[in-house]
């Protein structure tokens, strides 16, 4: 057994449609050991969710999935059948959605939903699925967790229910969790608690997380590598310490720049926003996919661009610095 | 630094909503064999004094039930005659009349009764919506075919009262649809910017309102023809709508039930135009709505 | 739940009033009942007696009130064409109906949710067109004609089966199959367009990341959400079957409801045809009265409130 949880490699994603194939998720790398919590941060649109259910092995039928290889432990999950696939998911590997209000089934209860993942992957009673559920529910916070077992979805709020939903996802105590922008759709406040939760609850069961999330400031405090993607291709990779310190990719600048930092932003001073449009992937894509909005961009740039950086903080850029000797015009 | 050569830069140049219409409508089958049919028919009918080889009245006592060509008959009669020696294709070719007109006809009085219980409805809600959603499931409750038979029972079979009943009967569609198509409309901005600057209802209702519900009208219209042309050739089957000597499709198959042992085709074909033609205008329905309202294809 | 159904029960009797005062005024539609009763060649004299007899003379909210107040007795005069309760005479001709009518929706039923389900899972496949192309020609199909065809194919032609008469179940295969037919395209394309929606939910992405098989996907999760408005229409269906079943009843001459509404319009026998309208608008009434009831029960969200 290797150290190494998940191994990606130049994974590839075509969508065919109605005016051309859309490249959504051209050519990323990343790797992921026990118990570490990778991050991928980017904007809206630019393919997060495809390459975590890329891994879960859900994408729609209509999607091609490429890789030079895709490996969980010591299972190629580009070769595993269908068995296999369904052997891992919910059992060692398990994902928690974007979308807390309508990601659990209407129709049953949060105790049929909650023994559900146990029952299928355990040989373990009824009774001892629910006691298992019942835990898991006090863990992730929820109080009278024995009479919420026979509740319905709808009948709790956003916030329980995406708390149900980590419930859901550590029932067999998963090696990895994907949180896909767990909290995007509640609170604030809430928003806090179950970071705090997830990254408590990683810790404790030693579980390799994923986390994906616009907000760069949990980012910083809770990974332990971060990838940030940009339309379909991850343009920089490596610690967290280190690409928060030191952001080498423009774009990765342009997004520390959008958020507040204590101490360094000053009260009342302006946010930065990236200027420009994303580019439609439909079609020929190549050279850096930044330059429509890159405040850098050469003719250069349309070509293909060298990976810069040491093997552990990488990042795409034709500058060998990432223009970061250009830098102090704000974009 | 913008670039106009780069490629990221070219945007998709996209068809125009209509551009797209039409792309849809062409690329339709359903759409194109439900038009193309129902056109043939129309044309049919409007020209059947033209068409039809023989006067659909004309008894012949001497040629009576001859075959069709096909059935070792002659080109004389290509589809036979009937039990009184007429002209089958003759009869079928003004078939297409009654047909017609009593769907057309009927359609358009229940649409006119339903589109106005609708969109009063679905437009000043409240009151108006309970009385509305009310008078339908009292309509819903009603067996259609029943009360059809019943009242043309009671006032005479003719073209007339056949058409009326259906027209009186068959607005429930239309209720439900345009109510809840002007539910959906009346949400949007512009109605309410039309009400901030105050204007009138009957001008909403008409500027602003009913050519954002009139695909949804259409389709219905459509498919309510289709239903009418059906409980007419139901009623005339029966016995009870249309009455001899017209040439209605229904009483047809009920004039040749009688003689379906020996000559099963006196049945068959004015049931296959029949079925056709409903085929034919349902299709054409099912069309419109993909074609004006893609989102909603299932 | 309780404040739902009470509500609801309220509207059913609401619809049900309105509907038996518009089949009583039936009667009324042809000007003058008595004389309509007498025939053409009775005399004045003669029509004035009917007149008195029935009490037409009345004013008609009177007679509505009285042949109501019966009629929730179980009494709805007596047939003017076979002389008999009219009550007995429905009650006896009905079981053919409804035996008719729930073998007519299990057919619909058992054929249009699994080929809805079918068609959803693989959309744009064989058995999608299939489907696609069985409740189009359904929704076209005059059902007298199909009817006449299965029993020139199946009865006159092969011989399997007898054309027409209820003596055994054998005469109910036909009749089945051409008014389950009628329902089977609404109930198809519910079933599919319902199917198609649920698999695209998030939730069902959810019971795949859990690790279910697609059996369970399908069935246990996608399934128990898309039937719940199937269930509300196959009730209406129902409810349109037994209203419709008078052609079919009349093709086949099986002597239930229908046929009996049919030979007493064509006989002006009105206190039967009255009676029968509003037996056939109860039924719907009631049908879709338990079907919002079932309606409810099923989908957890209204259980609850
Ligand atoms: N089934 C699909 N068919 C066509 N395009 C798709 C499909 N799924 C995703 N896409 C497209 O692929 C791109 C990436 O989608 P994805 O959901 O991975 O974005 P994301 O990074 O998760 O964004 P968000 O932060 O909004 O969740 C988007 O442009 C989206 O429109
Ligand atoms: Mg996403």
């Amino acid at each position: 057994m290797t150290d190494t949880l998940l191994s990606v490699k130049n994974l590839t994603l075509n969508i065919p449609t109605g005016s051309g194939t859309l490249k959504a998720v051209r050519g990323i790398d990343f790797d992921l050991k026990r118990g570490e919590t990778l991050s991928i941060v980017g904007e809206s649109g630019s393919g997060k969710s495809l390459t975590s259910l890329a891994v879960m092995g859900l994408l729609g039928k209509s999607i091609k999935r490429q890789a030079d290889e895709m490996r969980f432990d010591d299972i190629d999950l580009q070769k595993a059948n269908r068995r296999v696939m369904r052997d891992l998911r919910g059992n060692r590997i398990a994902m928690i959605f974007q979308e807390p209000m309508t990601s659990l089934n209407p129709a049953y209860t949060i105790g049929d939903q909650l023994t559900e993942t146990l029952l299928l992957h355990r040989k373990v009673s009824k009774a001892a699925a629910r006691a298992r559920a019942v835990e898991l529910l006090e863990k992730v916070g929820i109080t009278a967790a024995e009479s919420r077992l026979s509740q319905y979805p709808h009948q709790l709020s956003g916030g329980l229910r995406q708390r149900v939903m980590i419930a859901l996802a550590l029932m067999c105590e998963p090696d990895l969790l994907i949180a896909d922008e767990p909290t995007t759709a509640l609170d604030v406040t809430i928003q806090a608690q179950i970071l705090r939760l997830l990254v408590d609850l990683t810790r404790e069961m030693n579980m390799a997380m994923i986390l994906i999330t616009h907000d760069l400031g949990v980012v910083a405090r809770v990974a332990d590598k971060v990838a940030v993607m940009y339309a379909g291709e991850l343009v920089e990779t490596g610690p967290a310490s280190e690409v928060f310190a030191a952001p080498s990719h423009p774009y990765t600048r342009g997004l520390l720049r959008c958020i507040p930092q204590p101490g360094k932003t000053e009260r009342g001073a302006p946010l930065g926003t990236i200027p420009g449009i994303v580019p439609s992937l439909i079609g020929d894509v190549s050279g850096c996919v930044f330059r429509t909005r890159c405040a850098h961009a050469r003719p250069e740039c349309r070509e293909a661009i060298p990976l810069r950086g040491d093997a552990s903080h990488e990042f795409k850029c034709v500058h060998p610095d990432g223009a970061l000797s250009e830098e102090g015009e704000v974009a | 630094m913008t670039d106009s050569t780069d490629p990221l830069y070219q945007e998709i140049q996209g068809p125009s909503p209509r551009q797209m219409l039409k792309l849809r409508a062409f690329g339709h089958k359903g759409l194109l064999f439900g038009m193309g049919v129902v056109g043939l028919l129309v044309l049919i009918a409007i020209l059947a004094p033209v068409l039809a080889p023989h006067d659909p009245y004309a008894q012949s006592l001497m040629n009576r039930m001859v075959p069709p060509v096909f059935m070792g008959g002659t080109w004389e009669h290509p589809l036979g005659t009937d039990h009184l020696g007429r002209d089958y294709l003759s009869r079928l070719i003004y078939g297409a009349r009654v047909s017609l007109l009593i769907g057309a006809v009927a359609a358009l009085i229940s649409g006119v009764i339903g589109t106005a219980m609708g969109v009063a409805a679905g437009y000043f809600g409240g009151k108006v919506d309970a009385v509305v959603t009310f008078l339908i499931n009292v309509r819903l409750a009603m067996p259609v075919v029943l009360v059809a038979l019943a009242v043309v029972a009671i006032l005479g079979g003719s073209l007339t009262v056949v058409v009326c009943v259906l027209g009186l009967l068959l607005w429930d569609r239309f209720a439900v649809v345009m109510r809840a198509s002007t539910l959906q409309v009346s949400r949007r901005d512009y109605v309410a910017a039309a009400q901030v600057i105050g204007a009138s209802t009957p001008r909403i209702l008409l500027t602003e309102i009913m050519p954002n519900i009139f695909n949804n009208l259409i389709v219905v219209i459509t498919l309510e023809m289709a239903h009418a042309i059906l409980l007419e050739a139901a009623l005339s089957f029966l016995g009870l709508g249309v009455q001899p000597p017209t040439p209605s499709w229904g009483l047809m198959v009920s004039e040749g039930k009688n003689m379906m042992l020996f000559e099963p085709w006196l049945v068959l074909i004015p049931g296959a135009v029949l079925f056709v033609l409903v085929l034919a205008i349902n299709l054409m329905g099912d069309g419109l709505r993909d074609v004006t309202a893609p989102e909603g294809r299932s | 739940m309780l404040p739902f159904i009470l509500k609801r029960l309220g509207l059913a009797l609401l619809v049900a009033l309105t509907v038996s005062f518009i089949s009583f005024s039936l009667l009324f539609l042809s000007g003058d009942p008595a004389a309509a009763l007498a025939g053409e060649t009775a005399s004045g004299e003669d029509v004035e007696a009917i007149r008195r007899l029935y009490g037409f003379d009345r004013p008609m909210l009177v007679q509505y009130g009285e042949w109501l107040f019966s009629a929730v007795q179980g009494d709805f005069g007596e047939s003017y064409y076979f002389k008999l309760p009219v009550a007995s005479l429905i009650a006896e001709r009905l079981q053919v109906t409804m035996l008719l009518g729930v073998c007519g929706i299990l057919f619909a039923l058992l054929t249009a949710v699994p080929l809805g389900v079918a068609a959803a899972i693989r959309p744009n496949s064989l058995i999608d067109r299939v489907a696609l192309f069985l409740s189009v020609a359904g929704q076209a199909m005059p059902s007298f004609w199909f009817g006449l065809i299965l029993i020139v194919v199946f009865a006159i032609q092969l011989g399997w089966l007898p054309p027409s008469g209820a003596a055994t179940w054998r005469h109910f295969i036909m009749p089945t199959i051409v008014l389950g037919y009628y329902a089977m395209p609404a109930i198809m394309r519910l079933t599919r367009a319902g199917m198609l929606d649920v698999l695209n939910s998030d939730f069902i992405r959810t019971a795949r990341a859990k690790g279910a098989g697609e059996g369970r996907v399908l069935f246990k999760h996608a399934l128990r959400n898309a039937i719940i408005p199937v269930v509300s229409l196959a009730a209406v269906q129902m409810g349109f079957m037994l209203g419709g079943s008078i052609v079919v009843e009349s093709v086949f001459a099986l002597h239930g409801a229908g046929f009996l509404a049919w030979e007493s319009i064509a006989r002006n026998d009105l206190p039967t045809v009255q009676a029968l309208i509003l037996v056939f608008s109860m039924f719907y009434i009631v049908f879709t009265f338990l079907a919002d009831v079932l309606n409810a029960w099923l989908d957890p969200r209204m259980r609850s409130s």
